[in-house]
């Protein structure tokens, strides 16, 4: 008796992180990937996750590509970022109110090539949306921009 | 022999940053800030390469440039997101002919795209505060959102948004009635 007892309330758990979680998962989601071409993939809280087209990114995922990869990502502030080959691109910090339009959007090119359309974000703030690279760091006032990140 | 040295010194060791115009021919701003100091660039294609020891050379980009180092960026660009404007018969649920035939090309374009998802964003005319307005706006893109979930269109792709009085299509004075103001605009990306 005593020995089902946790696999009942693993069950009952696991039934209920099913319900709740569609919900949670949309909450948490800021960008979906809308191209996804050879090899790419997410990092997230230390585990890698496949991305394709209709992945869903939350704040604080890294995006990586391989040498035949390139990836495009639309935001909910609909702030467009695509990278191209061999590119490492972590999304640091990310929230955006939808009445105000307030928020925070940085995000650090570590490896590789950017295309940045920047979205509500930054056109709400003009200190809103930073694009950190390894030599300095992009206060961005708008709105369209490439970066390449050195070896 | 000098400049061409100089030229390929490490060119690829720096970073580089390439302000480009937008689809309108308008030209933003870019910060460029390290240890040294802040470079603004406001120009089309005005580059800053930077290193990391706080060197900063500015310049401009070619196209040729552009297309060989940022070619794979640029082609996994995501289509534009674009915006449709829906309106109220007024006093009722039912959306006006043109708002019809205007939710139609809306669910035509998000069908033509790859995993599309939506903004449902509710707008008020300049009447009242904007605590109410806000509740208003929101309710008024649940309204649309309950509309669009009939018409097959996946609840989980569609997020609601209450803009309240910030977003007026029709400027106007405050408490002046404004049917072009009260609409539901929804975001495609």
């Amino acid at each position: 008796m005593l020995s089902t007892r946790p696999v009942v309330i693993r069950r009952l758990l696991l039934a209920c992180a099913c319900a709740i979680l569609p919900v949670s998962a949309w909450a948490n989601d800021i960008a979906q990937f809308k191209v996804a071409k050879g090899a790419v993939h997410l990092e997230r809280s230390g585990q890698r996750l496949p991305a394709r087209v209709g992945t869903p990114l939350q704040a604080t995922d890294t995006v990586v590509t391989g040498a035949d990869g390139s990836a495009g990502i639309a935001f909910v502030d609909n702030s467009l970022l695509s990278v191209g080959p061999n590119s490492v691109l972590a999304i640091e910090r990310y929230t955006f109110n939808s009445t105000t339009h307030e928020g925070t959007f940085e995000s650090s090119l570590r490896k590789g090539t950017l295309a940045v359309v920047s979205g509500k974000i930054a056109k709400q703030s003009p200190d809103a949306m930073k694009v950190k690279i390894p030599s300095s760091i992009l206060g961005v006032r708008g709105t369209e921009f490439l970066v390449r990140a050195g070896d | 022999m000098a400049l061409a040295l100089a030229g390929c010194a490490t060119p690829s060791s720096r970073d580089l940053v390439v302000l480009l115009p937008d689809k309108d021919g308008k030209v933003g701003t870019l910060i460029v800030q390290n240890q040294k100091g802040s470079t603004v660039l406001n120009t089309a294609y005005a580059t800053a390469r930077t290193a990391r020891d706080g060197g900063v050379e500015r310049g401009m980009a070619s196209q040729s440039e552009i297309k060989e180092v940022f070619g794979s960026a640029i082609a996994a660009q995501p289509p534009r997101p674009i915006l449709f404007t829906l309106y109220f018969e007024s006093g009722s649920d039912e959306f006006t002919e043109q708002s019809k035939q205007e939710v139609k090309r809306l669910l035509a374009e998000m069908a033509r795209r790859q995993a599309s998802d939506i903004t449902v964003i509710g707008h008020t005319d300049l009447v009242g505060p904007d605590p109410s307005n806000d509740a208003l706006s929101l309710q008024r893109a649940g309204r649309v959102k309950s509309m669009l979930v009939g018409m097959g269109v996946p609840a989980e792709r569609i997020l609601t948004a209450g803009r309240g009085r910030r977003e007026p299509l029709i400027p106007t004075a405050n408490g002046v009635i404004e049917p072009r103001n009260r609409r539901v605009e929804v975001s495609v990306r």
